[in-house]
């Protein structure tokens, strides 16, 4: 290169290094008039709900697949692609009579063959908790095409819950009979018979879903299509609603800390309702095969050091309640009539001393490992409030922290001493509850079974009564008791229950309808006006 | 004959590295605590044994760990990247989908970056001691001072929120794919100016100081002085004797970097939601998907020694006394 041209590529890269600033123009691109913008986070891995069933799968996927029933705010089932449904005397049938009209979104008539196709054969292969449920029917049969009979072995008392999208999500036999369903290759364009069809994804940036214009639901869907935006960055998120370039989020997308400024901004509005099908229970657990844990004393001497209400208002803002108990007050058959633990350091301590553990030299009773959860800020915040609260007994805690694999191979292998941990309820106690206590669920390697080791014979008995009991006033009863009962005994120590905000543009009507809330299928959602 | 010989000696010595590059990278991985099927399963809310024990199978984890390595590496001789089995895709289509966001944003930002610190710094340095010079040197200070995501979070609120002219993130407005193609390029050039000014500052604040000092340096070297003394004009003088001399060491220390700035955009494409490969490798990590951060680091060993090369050629055609020997 010459003086002269090199001259003329300094004055290039100059230009380049100016002009940087000044390209600019207002790209507030949106979704069409009637279209919906909202933030997924984090990005999904697939979209075939049967095969993944993490939260951000459920809330794109909820709008793409649908199951036979919908559920409302209060766990009442509802009809989705199932019109109407009867449960024989002896609780053994469940006739389902499904809607006539409804489509896949290539155009196939859905039918029952799909539905006995899905639940006897997909999902008993692919899907753990629907396994666990399809597992306890002797057949499952289609007289029609527009009927279909499920026969259980013994009675399960909620079974009507195990028809939500992500727990059960109907699949198109047409297209998957005889392929090797995790690796066919509609996995990667779902085709289901909710009232949104996938269209495109680019990945790292968003998810774009439109209207399906077959959907059976009369004048169903309003909107006319909803991109899902990938925003990596809490911050950015929060921007995203404020300027109007998104106009939903839910779940963890909004840091607890940003969400009463985001809620008082006069074009959005926030609601915690929508989420009383999951009704997580966060807890500390305990490895109840280690020494102190094994001790009922020490698990209580810990409910009496743990200050629920500052963990409520100070680290989740309000977003939650005081747990009391192992089930959420927002499901069926709590019983919030149990033992009450009082912040008290004196009691504690005199638990603590009475077990014998009395403190070293150091003014330690014990140190044991706390491997942190890393589901974000506030579960840090928790484990080093709780590192505080135990150390005015004399228990120190030794804080680690580690990332999703390392947390869930510690806890899952039984690595661990203390833990936090946030299970969802899936809507009744047999489903979402039962596993965390009952000591056939002892399964090491496995995340989210009993994982504290805690094993008591009479809780076993009563969870696996109230499961199979067929009259409600039985089940109240059953579970009333074994509340009581655990909440004595402290498997684990109950924190709270977490609720979270659901962030949306208040021209939105009709988006929040059920009980799975944003990851419902938005069938009815539309615009004010 | 003797030339060939080298240049073979030469690629089988290159093979033979990435084979090891590949190697340790296989070990690095599988050394960290958990698997995929853990954390499919810790994220998933509920699981069994015969879903662990499918996506582990699906991975080759149920295989020893030689089994896997030689596995591993009979793929990479053959150029196949390999499948993830998460996302269910191939990690090649994976990786080339975010290939080309990353290039833009790291060659813009690489460009912004080299231009603007040696203008900057040659600004400074000819200025030495005085008031412009003191400003630039410390705005230098204050960029480098600056954690990224703070400088991208305060752009945004300036740029995006305040006065509405460029938008907080991604790489295109959602409904791009129907925009002409002078729209389109407009609207992503829009879209790249914050997260590549973001990426750009700490690395112009570095090579600001360097060509400064560089510059002063120079302005001592003999042929200045005889510029100088025939009379040349200081701007004259600046151009045509010391620049180029000046901005080697700059360029040669820009190479280096060049590699870091490819894998190192992770906070920038996180902050701006941009599409881009160190934003796989992050969530690539997180989820242990082996075969997808294998594949990456493959991929960006490549692009590192690629950068390498680039930056040879731009030496050279800045120093021709390099391309003569």
């Amino acid at each position: 290169m010459n003086r002269r041209e090199f001259n003329h590529l300094l004055f290039m890269s100059g230009a380049v290094a100016v002009s940087g600033v000044g390209l600019g123009r207002p790209a507030f691109a949106q979704a069409a008039e009637g279209g919906l913008t909202a933030i997924i986070q984090p990005e999904p891995p697939i979209l075939q709900l049967a095969l993944n069933q993490q939260t951000p799968t459920g809330v794109v996927g909820g709008k793409i697949y649908e199951s036979l029933l919908s559920y409302d705010l209060k766990l009442t089932p509802g009809p989705q692609l199932a019109e109407s449904w009867e449960m024989s005397e002896d609780g053994l049938t469940y006739t389902f009579h499904l809607v006539k009209n409804a489509k896949w979104h290539d155009g196939e008539p859905f039918t029952a063959a799909d539905v006995v196709f899905t639940c006897d054969d997909f999902l008993k292969e692919v899907h753990p908790r629907a396994r666990a449920t399809f597992d306890r029917c002797e057949s499952i049969t289609a007289p029609d095409d527009y009927t279909v009979v499920f026969k259980l072995k013994e009675p399960f008392a909620p079974f009507l819950l195990a028809f939500e999208t992500s727990s059960a999500p109907m699949v198109p036999k047409h297209l998957y009979e005889g392929e090797d369903y995790r690796n066919s290759e509609h996995n990667q364009t779902p085709i289901g018979t909710g009232p949104f069809k996938f269209n495109e994804w680019v990945r790292g940036s968003h998810i774009h879903l439109q209207a399906f214009d077959e959907y059976y639901g009369e004048g169903q869907p309003h909107l006319t299509e909803i991109y899902y935006r990938v925003i990596p960055d809490a911050a950015s998120r929060s921007v995203a609603l404020e300027t109007g370039e998104a106009q939903l989020a839910q779940w963890g997308d909004v840091e607890t800390f940003d969400v009463e400024r985001l809620s008082a901004l006069p074009h959005l509005t926030m609601t915690t309702e929508g989420y009383e099908f999951f009704s997580p229970v966060s807890w500390l657990e305990f490895n109840c095969r280690n020494k102190p844990m094994d001790d009922k004393r020490f698990r209580q001497a810990v409910m009496h050091l743990i200050d629920r209400e500052f963990i409520r208002d100070r680290i989740l803002f309000g977003l939650a309640r005081v747990a009391t108990g192992p089930i959420a007050s927002t499901t069926r058959f709590y019983d919030g009539d149990v033992k009450q633990y009082e912040l008290s350091i004196e009691k504690a301590t005199a638990l603590l001393d009475e077990m014998g553990l009395t403190p070293g030299s150091d003014g330690n009773r014990v140190t044991i490992d706390y491997p942190v959860p890393p589901y974000g800020e506030t579960w840090v915040r928790t484990a080093e409030f709780i590192r505080q609260a135990l150390a005015q007994g004399g228990i120190n805690v030794n804080l680690i922290s580690t990332d999703v694999a390392g947390w869930a191979s510690a806890v899952s292998n039984w690595e661990f001493d203390i833990t936090t941990n946030m299970l969802y309820q899936f809507g009744d106690p047999a489903l979402g509850v039962a596993r965390t206590y009952v000591s056939s669920n002892i399964r090491k390697g496995v995340m989210f079974t009993n994982t504290a080791g805690y094993s008591n014979p009479e809780v076993d008995r009563l969870f696996a009564e109230a499961a199979v009991a067929t009259s409600d006033d039985t089940r109240q009863q059953l579970y009333s008791e074994v509340q009581k009962l655990l909440v004595e005994e402290v498997p684990v120590a109950w924190l709270t229950e977490n609720q979270y905000p659901t962030i949306y543009d208040n021209r939105l009507e009709d988006l929040i309808v059920s009980a799975t809330g944003a990851n419902g299928n938005f069938a009815s959602a539309k615009y004010a006006g | 004959m003797l030339q060939i010989r080298r240049i073979g000696v030469r690629l089988a010595g290159l093979a033979a590295t990435i084979l090891v590059i590949a190697t340790i990278n296989f070990i690095l991985v599988h050394s960290a605590p958990g698997d995929p099927a853990s954390v499919m399963a810790g994220q998933s809310g509920a699981t069994d044994e015969k879903f662990l024990a499918e996506v582990r199978a699906e991975y080759g984890l149920d295989q020893p760990y030689i089994v896997q390595l030689g596995t591993y590496l009979g793929k990479v001789v053959q150029f196949d990247l390999g499948y993830s089995f998460r996302q269910r895709r191939d990690v090649a289509d994976l990786i080339m989908e975010r290939l080309w966001p990353t290039l833009l944003l790291t060659l813009t930002s690489f460009t912004l970056a080299l231009a603007g610190g040696i203008f900057l710094g040659a600004l400074a340095g000819r200025r030495a001691g005085r008031w412009s010079d003191t400003l630039i040197s410390m705005g230098a200070l204050l960029l480098y001072a600056t954690p990224v995501f703070w400088l991208g979070l305060m752009l945004v609120l300036v740029f995006s929120i305040q006065l509405g002219w460029l938008p907080a993130f991604g790489y295109a407005s959602i409904r791009a794919d129907s925009f002409t193609t002078w729209h389109y390029i407009t609207d992503v050039a829009s879209h790249l100016v914050l997260p590549a000014v973001s990426l750009a500052a700490i690395y112009m604040a570095v090579y600001t100081r360097l060509m400064r000092s560089s510059i002063i340096e120079v302005s001592h070297e003999d042929h200045v002085k005889t510029a100088r003394a025939k009379g040349l004009t200081e701007g004259r003088i600046l151009r045509r004797h010391m620049l180029r001399n000046a901005s080697l060491p700059v360029i040669t220390f820009a190479g280096l970097q060049a590699g870091a700035m490819i894998g190192g955009a992770v906070v920038v494409e996180t902050v701006f939601a941009w599409p881009g490969l160190g934003r796989l490798t992050y969530d690539a990590v997180l989820q242990r998907d082996y075969p997808v951060l294998l594949g990456l680091f493959l991929v960006m060993s490549v692009l590192v020694i690629l950068v390498n090369l680039l930056t040879d050629l731009i030496y050279r055609m800045i120093d021709p006394r390099l391309a003569a020997r």
